[in-house]
């Protein structure tokens, strides 16, 4: 299994709560101030070089116009760790690539952080939260068919290396798509992808090879996303996903005590408890399935994951595996657990980190997890032995064969190396 | 909601398949054709003053695909593709001095049609339509129905909110699929460019009949100012406001609107 350390640039200095109604969309900038900002800025990305240092790899993602996250264009603060850290993979999650109007720029941004990094980038692409379909001013009836678009004219443009194509498709026309640098890791990064409620999405993703994650998901419904996509791939006659394929994030936090994780990890449910936003910034007209959008409309729901989570208590959150947190070997023990619960999954991606909580607290956690957690989990699940499709990505091995991604991808490229010459033999 | 009263009135239905979309068309009484183009809230579908219409003309009634009967093709993305459905479809019919009445966006459809061909129209009349673009870059001609809370963007469309017929919490599963699914035809149709077709404007010219426009004095989504300019750029129009009433008179002051209505068209 892998581990990232995931802080989501928030902006802790919030005014009074019964003076905004959302964080997200129209909450004024008059309200970040860029003297504390900038300082903010650099106590966060200190927080990759400090994951990078103890050996954790690093998830960073992006949102726009609100205080949950100042980090409105990840991929500067990827190139930063790019720079900065040495060892770690560095998640994009993601690129929203249904809310932007040039696909092939995203390609070039991520081929010259692949290539700065010497090829630890994991590069994710999202539809995006429905927030961010008022400042994209992207249609939320287009955003699905966008996504997919534009990550496989991406996956194309990354993938073709004897000059430029053109492309003229349903959202996107290009000419002579030419992408340089070309990119570090071939065929390209390891793409991710996220999702909520939708089984066919998670499959699709699945399906191209893509790791799909999930986000502060209850366990239940992890295991009924994770196994409808593992039921609706066995129905296709395709091989078992290895693990890899399967990520998940809670909030997490580790103490010297139950007491001090206790305390770590109130600090990171800042996040669920500052979330707030207007209901119709959360549901705009075809962003989720018709049924579900339906009863939104009717009150049937109320169109909030964090809404209904949020007024259970702590232990609410422990019992379901979205909040894991405790000594180190409580942690481990909780993960381990989670793993079987939900069918496994092959990447940890830890919030460890929110609101105004101290870099002493979140590098004491991160130290805990990385030294005393990570260690009885690393060998923990299974890892794809070739790259792209599902179909092409033979048996899984045991993720124990490998000392961690790097090497484990270096093993499936090569393998995809030689089907890739068998296949240009055969032709 | 839409379709219970609309059985209790006599009329016939059929879909008809047509190159650009199909459509779902009722039709009521006999006499000349009137074609009535509802709204994007579809309050107009069971409105009782279609049964007073029908004792004089054919009222004919199409569904837009996507407001529960037909499906909106993945090929139609405007207003102004879809307009291609309702030419082909008078054509079918073979509609001659047509009456045209449209709501909102149905009004917004008309001027669509009748820019590209008004041979087959004797006259319009449209109810706060929108469509085009008055102001300047930085203004909002029609107020942002997807940004504000519900309850604002009912103060917009009635004058007096209990006036609105569209109650989603009383919705059986069925009908808040229906309304679920209308609402995302809405957004394909109408999210960006806002409400509006940026070139439908310099083609308003082309429309040579007589075109009624009726605003509600207190509409909050297009205001009574947008409603004048947007009749001037026609040639031939008249403006008429019901007073107290918003973006639906029609709903929510039909003793003011009919006679309005029903006297224009005679």
């Amino acid at each position: 299994m892998e581990f990232y350390h995931f802080t989501e640039f928030p902006w802790p200095y919030l005014p009074p709560d019964d003076e905004f109604t959302s964080m997200r969309v129209n909450l004024p900038s008059s309200v970040f101030d860029p003297k504390k900002g900038s300082d903010l800025y650099h106590s966060y990305l200190d927080q990759h070089v400090l994951a990078d240092e103890l050996g954790l790899n690093c998830m960073i993602n992006e949102h726009h116009q609100t205080a949950t996250c100042i980090n409105s264009a990840a991929p500067l603060s990827v190139a930063i760790a790019a720079r900065e850290t040495k060892n770690a993979r560095i998640c994009i999650l993601g690129n929203p690539a249904a809310n932007l109007r040039d696909p092939i720029r995203c390609a070039e941004e991520m081929a010259m952080i692949d290539n700065i990094s010497h090829g630890r980038l994991e590069c994710g692409f999202v539809r995006g939260v429905p927030y961010e379909l008022f400042g994209s001013n992207c249609n939320p009836t287009e955003t699905s068919s966008r996504l997919w678009e534009s990550v496989q004219l991406m996956q194309k443009a990354w993938a073709t290396h004897d000059g430029p194509f053109n492309y003229e498709g349903r959202w996107i026309h290009k000419r002579q798509v030419n992408v340089w640098p070309r990119i570090y890791q071939d065929p390209h990064p390891p793409i991710w992808m996220t999702g909520g409620s939708d089984v066919n999405h998670a499959t699709r993703a699945v399906e191209s090879g893509f790791t799909f994650t999930m986000f502060l998901t209850p366990a239940d419904g992890m295991r009924k996303m994770f196994d409808g996509v593992r039921e609706n791939l066995k129905k296709k006659g395709l091989p078992k996903p290895a693990d890899d394929l399967f990520s998940f994030m809670p909030l997490l936090a580790v103490g010297d005590t139950e007491e001090e994780a206790l305390k770590f990890v109130q600090e990171v449910f800042w996040y669920v408890t500052n979330n707030k936003a207007e209901p119709q910034f959360r549901a705009p007209p075809g962003y989720v399935e018709t049924p579900l959008y339906a009863n939104f409309l009717s009150g049937r729901f109320s169109g909030g994951r964090t809404d209904a989570i949020r007024t259970k208590g702590m232990e609410y959150f422990r019992e379901n595996g979205v909040a894991v947190y405790g000594t180190p070997d409580s942690v481990a023990k909780q993960l381990k657990s989670l793993y079987k619960k939900v069918g496994g999954f092959g990447h940890l991606i830890a919030m460890m980190h929110s609101g105004d909580m101290p870099f002493k607290h979140t590098a004491k956690s991160m130290k805990l997890f990385a030294e005393e957690v990570v260690p009885q989990l690393k060998d923990l699940g299974t890892v794809s032995s070739s790259l792209g499709p599902l179909k092409d990505r033979g048996t899984p091995v045991k993720a124990s064969k490998f000392n961690g991604r790097t090497e484990a991808l270096a093993s499936a490229r090569e393998n995809w190396l030689k089907q890739q010459t068998k296949k240009a033999k055969a032709a | 909601m839409a379709s219970k009263t609309v059985r209790a009135i006599r009329g016939s239905s059929r879909t008809y398949n047509l190159p650009i979309a199909d459509l779902y068309v009722q039709q009521f009484g006999s006499g000349a054709p009137l074609l009535w183009l509802h709204s994007e809230d579809y309050y107009e579908l069971d409105l009782p003053l279609i049964q007073k219409l029908a004792q004089k003309y054919k009222v004919i009634v199409p569904w837009m695909p996507g407001y529960g009967k037909t499906d909106l093709p993945d090929t139609v993305r405007t207003v102004d593709d879809l307009s291609y459905a309702y030419l082909d479809l008078m054509q079918k019919l073979k509609l001659e001095k047509t009456r045209v009445v449209g709501f909102s966006m149905g009004g917004w459809l008309a001027n669509e049609i009748a820019s590209k061909d008004c041979s087959r129209i004797t006259k319009m009349s449209l109810v706060c339509p929108v469509g085009v673009k008055i102001g300047g870059a930085y203004d909002r001609d029609i107020e942002d129905i997807y940004y504000h809370p519900t309850a604002t963007v009912q103060s917009f469309k009635f004058s007096n909110p209990q006036k609105d017929p569209m109650v989603p919490k009383e919705l059986s599963e069925e009908e808040a699929f229906n309304l679920a699914r209308a609402k995302e035809t809405t957004a394909k149709l109408a999210w960006d460019p806002y409400f509006h077709n940026p070139t439908l404007k310099y083609r308003l010219h082309r429309i040579s009949v007589k075109t009624q426009f009726i605003w509600g004095s207190k509409d909050g989504l297009t205001q009574p100012k947008y409603g004048r300019a947007y009749a001037k750029l026609m040639p031939k129009t008249e403006f008429t406001t019901i007073a107290g009433a918003a973006h639906f008179p029609h709903v929510e002051k039909p003793d003011s609107f009919d006679p309005v209505l029903e006297n224009f068209l005679r």
